[in-house]
C-alpha cells in the first residue's frame, strides 16, 4: 500500500473501530478514583486524631494507600478494579502500587533478582526516573532564582 | 464535608485521566507518566498546593500529588540546604511513599501468584 | 520448471495430500465459548499442573500432537516431519514440545498465521514425494501471550475496545499421502501487505489487507469464485477485521457477505465473555479448524472450505521503535473430494 492509501485507511480503520463507553468510563473513573481519594482522607484522619502533624499523616497515608493497592493487587483484586475504573484505578498512588507489583508478581519464575526486583520498576521506573530527576532540576532552578 | 471534597476532587481529577485513556493511545503508564510531571510543574509554579489545601486527599492521593510533593520537597531543600537540598528535597520529601512500594511491592510478589483473566 | 504453480501465488497440489487425522484442546474460557462441543479437550485449569504458563503451553501442543497421531492410530516413528510454531520468543514451546516428541521438527513462524502456514509446507512436502505423514501444529496460551506483549496480567489496564482476546490452546492437524480425505487442494501463499497501522491493540485492522490480497490472489490464480466455497473462515481478524474485509472486498467485486467468517468471531460469545473485538493467538484458528471445521466437514455439512489464518508480523520492540504492522495471510483450500 502506497503513502496516500495508508492515510486513507486508517481514516478508514477509525471509523469502523467500537468506540469506547465514554460516559459510562467518566462516571466510573470519577466514582472509583473519588473512593480511593475517600480512604485516603480517613486514614488521614485517623492518624492526626492520633497526633501525628500534617506532615507525618500524609506519609502515613501515602504508606497505607500504598499497601492497600500492592495488597489488592496480591489478592488478585485490582487488575478487576482496573477494568471497571480505568484511569479513576491508574492514577492514585495504589495504581502507582499496583504498577510495581503486577510486573513484579509476573516475572517470578523468571527469579528473584532479574525476575521480581528488576522488573518491578517497568512501569514506576519511568516514574521515578522523570519524577525524582525533574524534582532535582526544579531545586537547582530554585537556586539560580534565589 | 472533607470527605465529600475529597471525593469529588479526586473523582474529577481521575475524570481528566478517563478523557485522555479513552482518546488518546496512552496506556496507563503514559497516564501516571503524565500527571506525576503536571503535579511536578503545577507544584512548582504553586499552583497545586491550593487544590491540596482545598481538597485534601483528593489531590495529594492521585499521583499527581506525589509531583507536588516531589516540586516543594525540591524548593524547600534548595532553600535550606543549598545545593545539596535541591538534590535531596524531592526524595526526602517522597521517602516514605518510595520505601513502602519498594517494601510491600517485594513481599507482595514473594507471597501472591498472578492469576489468569477470564 | 515449476509444474504445479498456478497464476502468481497459489499451488495446485497435483496428489492432494489428505487429512487424516486432528485434534484440539483449549483453556477453560474457550470451553464456555460457543463452539464447546467440538472441541476434542477442554482443560479445566491453563496452568494443566505445571509451574509456569510458557511450561503449560508447551505441554498443551505436545499432548495435542500426540492425542491427534493417536487418534490417527499412528505412531511417532511414523511421522516423517513436524512443523509447529507458536507466539512466544524464539518459538519456544514449540520446541520444547518436540524435545518430547522425537520427530524431525522445523520450527516455523508465522504468528498468528501459523497453522495455515504449516499446513501449506507439510502440503507442498508431502505432494514433493518428500514424506508420507506429517504433523502439523500451533499453540497459543493468553497469559504467555498477555506478558510478552501486553501488560502483567494483575496490571489494572483497560482492555481497548479493538483489542482481542489470544485464545489458550492448541491445535494439531496430521496430513498424509494416503486417507481418505477431506484433500488439501489448493495452496495460496501470502504476501506481506503492511497498511500503515501502528496500534498493537487494533490487529484487525492491520491483517485485513493482507487477508482481502491473498482472498483475491487465490480468486485470480484459480479462476474460482467465493461462492465455490461452503465456507471461507479467516484466522483471527475479529469483530473489526471481518467488517473491514467484508466491505472492501465488496468494493471490489466480490461478495463475501453469505459464506465467510473469522475463526476470532466465532470462538467467543461476545456479549457474555467481554472479549471486545473477537479472538486471536495462533490457536484461535487452529482450534477452529480442527474441531469445528473438520467435524462439520466429515458430517458432510461443509464439502469445500477456504482456511486462511491471518499473522501480525510485529513484535514489542518493533512497536516501541515505532514501526507499523506488517500483516499476513496464508490460505489453503480444503475439499472433500480429490477432484
Amino acid at each position: 500500500m502506497d503513502k496516500l492509501n495508508k492515510n486513507d485507511y486508517k481514516k478508514y480503520v477509525d471509523k469502523k473501530v467500537p468506540k469506547p463507553t465514554y460516559l459510562r468510563n467518566m462516571i466510573m473513573a470519577f466514582l472509583v478514583g473519588g473512593t480511593f481519594c475517600t480512604i485516603g482522607q480517613i486514614i488521614t484522619n485517623i492518624l492526626k486524631s492520633n497526633g501525628l502533624d500534617k506532615d507525618m499523616a500524609a506519609a502515613g497515608t501515602s504508606i497505607s494507600m500504598v499497601f492497600i493497592g500492592a495488597l489488592l493487587t496480591g489478592l488478585g483484586l485490582y487488575d478487576k478494579i482496573g477494568k471497571v475504573g480505568g484511569a479513576g484505578a491508574a492514577i492514585p498512588i495504589t495504581g502507582f502500587a499496583n504498577s510495581i507489583v503486577a510486573p513484579a508478581m509476573e516475572y517470578k519464575r523468571e527469579g528473584f533478582i532479574f525476575g521480581v526486583a528488576a522488573k518491578m520498576f517497568t512501569v514506576a521506573g519511568p516514574v521515578l526516573v522523570y519524577g525524582i530527576g525533574s524534582s532535582v532540576i526544579i531545586g537547582l532552578i530554585t537556586l539560580l532564582l534565589r | 464535608m472533607e470527605y465529600i471534597k475529597a471525593f469529588i476532587v479526586g473523582g474529577l481529577i481521575c475524570i481528566i485521566g478517563q478523557i485522555i485513556l479513552d482518546n488518546t493511545k496512552f496506556t496507563p503508564a503514559h497516564l501516571l507518566l503524565t500527571f506525576l510531571l503536571s503535579g511536578v510543574v503545577l507544584g512548582a509554579l504553586g499552583l497545586y498546593q491550593p487544590l491540596v489545601d482545598f481538597a485534601g486527599a483528593g489531590a495529594s492521593i492521585p499521583i499527581s500529588g506525589f509531583g507536588n510533593s516531589l516540586a516543594k520537597g525540591a524548593i524547600k531543600g534548595a532553600n535550606e540546604k543549598a545545593l545539596i537540598g535541591a538534590f535531596t528535597g524531592g526524595i526526602e520529601a517522597t521517602g516514605a511513599g518510595v520505601a513502602a512500594i519498594i517494601l510491600f511491592g517485594y513481599t507482595m510478589a514473594v507471597i501472591f501468584n498472578p492469576k489468569t483473566k477470564d | 520448471m515449476a509444474l504445479k504453480k498456478l497464476g502468481a501465488q497459489t499451488t495446485k497440489l497435483e496428489n492432494p495430500p489428505s487429512v487424516v487425522s486432528y485434534y484440539s484442546i483449549v483453556g477453560p474460557k474457550e470451553g464456555e465459548g460457543p463452539l464447546k462441543d467440538y472441541f476434542d479437550l477442554i482443560l479445566e485449569d491453563d496452568l494443566w499442573g505445571q509451574d509456569s504458563w510458557e511450561k503449560a503451553e508447551s505441554k498443551i501442543q505436545e499432548e495435542c500432537i500426540k492425542l491427534a497421531i493417536d487418534k490417527g492410530g499412528l505412531s511417532s516413528e511414523g511421522i516423517d516431519y513436524l512443523i509447529a510454531g507458536d507466539l512466544i520468543n524464539q518459538i519456544t514451546p514449540s520446541s520444547y514440545s518436540a524435545r518430547q516428541l522425537a520427530i524431525p521438527y522445523y520450527g516455523v513462524f508465522g504468528a498468528c498465521s501459523t497453522m495455515t502456514q504449516s499446513l501449506s509446507i507439510g502440503a507442498m512436502l508431502i505432494d514433493g514425494g518428500f514424506a508420507d505423514n506429517i504433523a502439523c501444529a500451533v499453540s497459543s496460551h493468553f497469559s504467555t501471550a498477555e506478558r510478552q506483549f501486553r501488560f502483567p496480567l494483575e496490571y489494572g489496564n483497560q482492555r481497548k475496545m479493538s483489542a482481542q482476546w489470544t485464545v489458550t490452546g492448541a491445535g494439531a492437524t496430521i496430513i498424509s499421502s494416503f486417507g481418505n480425505g477431506p484433500y488439501i487442494k489448493h495452496i495460496t501463499t501470502g504476501k506481506i501487505i503492511d497498511p500503515g497501522i501502528t496500534d498493537a491493540a487494533n490487529m484487525g485492522s492491520a491483517m485485513a489487507p493482507a487477508a482481502i490480497d491473498t482472498l483475491i490472489c487465490h480468486f485470480q490464480d484459480t479462476g474460482l469464485a467465493p461462492s465455490y466455497y461452503d465456507l471461507i473462515l479467516s484466522g483471527d481478524l475479529g469483530y473489526v477485521g471481518k467488517d473491514i474485509v467484508i466491505d472492501l472486498m465488496k468494493k471490489k467485486g466480490y461478495d463475501l457477505s453469505k459464506n465467510y467468517t473469522d475463526c476470532g468471531v466465532e470462538i467467543f460469545d461476545k456479549s457474555e465473555q467481554d472479549t471486545h473485538a473477537g479472538g486471536s493467538g495462533c490457536a484461535c484458528s487452529a482450534t477452529v479448524y480442527n474441531s469445528y471445521v473438520f467435524k462439520e466437514m466429515a458430517k458432510g455439512k461443509y464439502t469445500k472450505v477456504l482456511l486462511m489464518s491471518t499473522g501480525a508480523l510485529h513484535s514489542t520492540m518493533s512497536t516501541q521503535q515505532g514501526e507499523s504492522i506488517p500483516g499476513i495471510a496464508h490460505a489453503v483450500a480444503i475439499e472433500n473430494t480429490k477432484e
